[in-house]
């Protein structure tokens, strides 16, 4: 008994100082992804309305095709509806974590496929307030994590994890995620711009889940805190297992997309 | 004419369970300003141009097949010649998993350079539409595509050739005498319904981007040649020439620099030239902590012939600038500019756009010549320049 109280006495401290807050960080990130790994692919068609700060709106319509790549970041193809001007106009990526992607443009006027500079993930997507790397896939090894405390967002509760960009022209200095307890998913997510300015929040709303267990939030909006702009994005039509394959993310593929 | 009948009977046979059929387009209304006075009778100072494009798609079978329609027409205020009316694309389309096959009338894109695309030959220049020689004539074509893990393979069976546009004497940015494509000459006995062959291997491998090509057929580009036509006028005839061209293209991704280089060798029965393009294209994302980006290009342009290549571009640099606004308008600025090393001969371009409502965008072009020299072909279109606007309306 004497033992068994000794050994708790000298267990608890190390048990309490054996986990950093930058272990504790690791550990809820590794856990998101755990939950997350195993969705194959996925499709879904997204719109996204841009606010000015003077109230007025314009509006984007694309549909999304990704599939899951193990042990490196995803591969996607995005190609837009609306407005006209831009149909047909495609994006292939394949996401890295800490090198940079690989990307090609497809302008269908000139039906002329284009290797792009990928070191624009902090530049803002189709004049959102949305970058590129913001809706790029969350590989783990894209940041170093510390976990800052428990707290509630809306009545849930959630973890608080700081997390730095490890990729060297990220738009941010940090980040602060507020990930829900029981889905392991983020409902809000506070960027701070290079000089460590406030710059956006992320809110990630109506979350369902799919397969009994990929949650996926239907709408996402970003507000700009330096401009008064912001971006609302709305998912529709998530479809997982549609039987993609690499074959289906290649550069031809980005002609016969439509 | 047996060959859309064919693709007409097959587009229709095939219309079971069609999944997705859809109309688009574009409407453009366009006005060109030109700065001086016209050189030569019927040429005005300005002008009123538009342009319709309907496009009708469909497809079927799990999208595995599909037919594009794209009729274009345009109705050109001064010049008869740019009044024209091109099938753009008639394109059934068939996907057998790695294989593809295209059939009908098509467009094709090979090439990285910005500045001119020596390598892209599949399809002829509508050169009434633009000098940027970036809008093309629909190529009857039959396309078969091999997509594999080792890189993509294209066959490209070409039945019929199609004639280059050229301004006629009343429209501006001619050649003085005018070019009367009616005469046109070729090198091969059947003319224009000459069967042109192309066959292209390109591949990705890490940083690179690589094409190389083969073509033989009729040359896209004609010399020109001083005759007199049947009313006793001065004109330029074209000569197509039959032609091997070899070409090659290559991009290298590094940070925020594009790497480019595109070279062709040509062998015609009575010569053998090279030509090549080689630059960069630099990229400032986000220009102190704005949305803007800033890209810098700069190119440079050879052609063994000299003086004597069909084209302007022998000896010269290409400089260039891009502004992205990355706004909601998708507002875009282009300048560049094009210098003979030679005879100093000089050409300025500035290429604006913007979106003013959803199905509304405004492009704004203007287009300068200096220098231009009294033996150079380009004297002709010495008091050419022009700012032009254009008003598309998306459908």
């Amino acid at each position: 008994m004497r033992n068994i109280l000794l050994g708790l006495v000298l267990l608890a401290p190390s048990y309490i100082w054996a986990q950093t807050p930058e272990e504790r960080g690791l550990e809820i990130a590794t856990e998101a992804d755990r939950r997350d790994t195993g969705w194959g692919d996925q499709k879904s068609d997204t719109r996204m309305v841009l606010h000015n700060r003077h109230g007025q709106k314009s509006e984007r319509k694309m549909h999304n095709r990704s599939l899951e790549v193990v042990n490196d970041g995803d591969k996607s193809l995005i190609v837009f509806d609306y407005p006209r001007d831009v149909k047909g106009t495609a994006f292939l990526t394949y996401t890295h974590s800490t090198k940079p992607d690989d990307q090609w443009l497809y302008l269908p006027a000139l039906k002329r496929v284009k290797r792009i500079s990928s070191n624009n993930k902090s530049g803002p997507f189709m004049g959102s307030e949305f970058a590129y790397e913001d809706l790029s896939s969350q590989e783990i090894d894209k940041y170093t994590y510390k976990f800052i405390k428990e707290d509630k967002v809306e009545g849930r509760d959630v973890l608080v994890i700081e997390r730095f960009p490890q990729y060297e022209h990220s738009g941010y200095k940090r980040q602060m995620v507020y990930m829900d307890k029981q889905m392991y998913q983020p409902l809000k997510v506070v960027f701070y711009d290079r000089k460590n300015a406030l710059y956006k929040t992320l809110f990630l709303k109506k979350y369902h889940q799919y397969l009994n267990q990929y949650w996926r939030a239907g709408v996402m909006q970003m507000v700009n805190h330096q401009t008064g702009k912001s971006t609302d994005l709305i998912w529709k039509k998530i479809k997982f297992r549609n039987g993609f394959t690499s074959k289906d993310f290649r550069k031809n593929s980005l002609k016969r997309a439509r | 004419m047996k060959f859309f009948t064919a693709l007409i009977t097959l587009a229709c046979l095939a219309n079971t369970s069609i999944e997705a059929s859809e109309w688009s387009g574009e409407v453009a209304l366009e006005s060109q300003l030109f700065n001086h006075a016209p050189l030569f009778p019927g040429q005005s100072t300005n002008n009123v141009s538009l342009s319709i494009s309907p496009e009708y798609y469909t497809s079927w079978d799990n999208d595995k097949r599909s037919l594009t329609i794209r009729p274009f027409i345009r109705l050109d205020q001064q010049d008869n010649k740019r009044s024209h009316f091109d099938i753009r694309e008639f394109l059934f389309y068939r996907n057998y998993g790695e294989w593809e096959l295209k059939a009908g009338i098509g467009k094709v894109f090979w090439g990285v350079a910005e500045s001119q695309h020596l390598v892209d030959i599949i399809n002829q220049t509508d050169m009434v539409e633009s000098l940027d020689l970036e809008e093309k004539l629909g190529q009857p074509m039959i396309n078969f595509s091999l997509e594999k893990d080792w890189g993509n393979t294209d066959l490209f069976i070409l039945p019929g050739f199609r004639k280059r546009t050229f301004p006629g004497p009343g429209g501006r940015l001619r050649t003085n005498p005018y070019i009367d494509g009616s005469l046109s000459q070729y090198a091969s006995g059947r003319k224009n319904r000459h069967i042109d062959y192309a066959i292209r291997y390109s591949h990705t491998i890490d940083n690179w981007d690589f094409g190389i090509s083969h073509f033989y057929g009729t040359s896209r580009i004609p010399d020109l040649i001083p005759a007199i036509n049947g009313s006793g006028t001065p004109v330029l005839i074209p000569f197509y020439n039959l032609l091997h061209q070899t070409g090659l293209d290559v991009q290298l991704v590094s940070g925020d620099w594009l790497w480019k280089l595109e070279a062709i060798h040509s062998k015609t029965n009575n010569s053998n030239y090279s030509a090549y393009t080689t630059g960069f294209e630099y990229t400032w994302v986000g220009i102190r902590e704005s949305s803007l980006d800033l890209g810098l290009i700069s190119e440079y342009l050879y052609d063994t012939r000299g003086d004597k290549a069909p084209t302007p571009f022998q000896n010269d640099i290409m400089l260039g600038a891009r502004l992205v606004f990355n706004d909601a308008q998708s507002t875009e600025i282009l300048f560049g500019t094009i210098l003979d090393t030679g005879s100093r001969e000089r050409s300025f371009t500035l290429e604006a756009s913007t979106r003013l409502t959803d199905n509304i965008k405004l492009n704004i072009e203007a287009r300068v010549f200096s220098n231009l020299r009294k033996n150079s072909p380009f004297y002709s279109i010495r008091n050419d320049d022009y700012l032009q606007f254009e008003l598309v309306y998306y459908i």
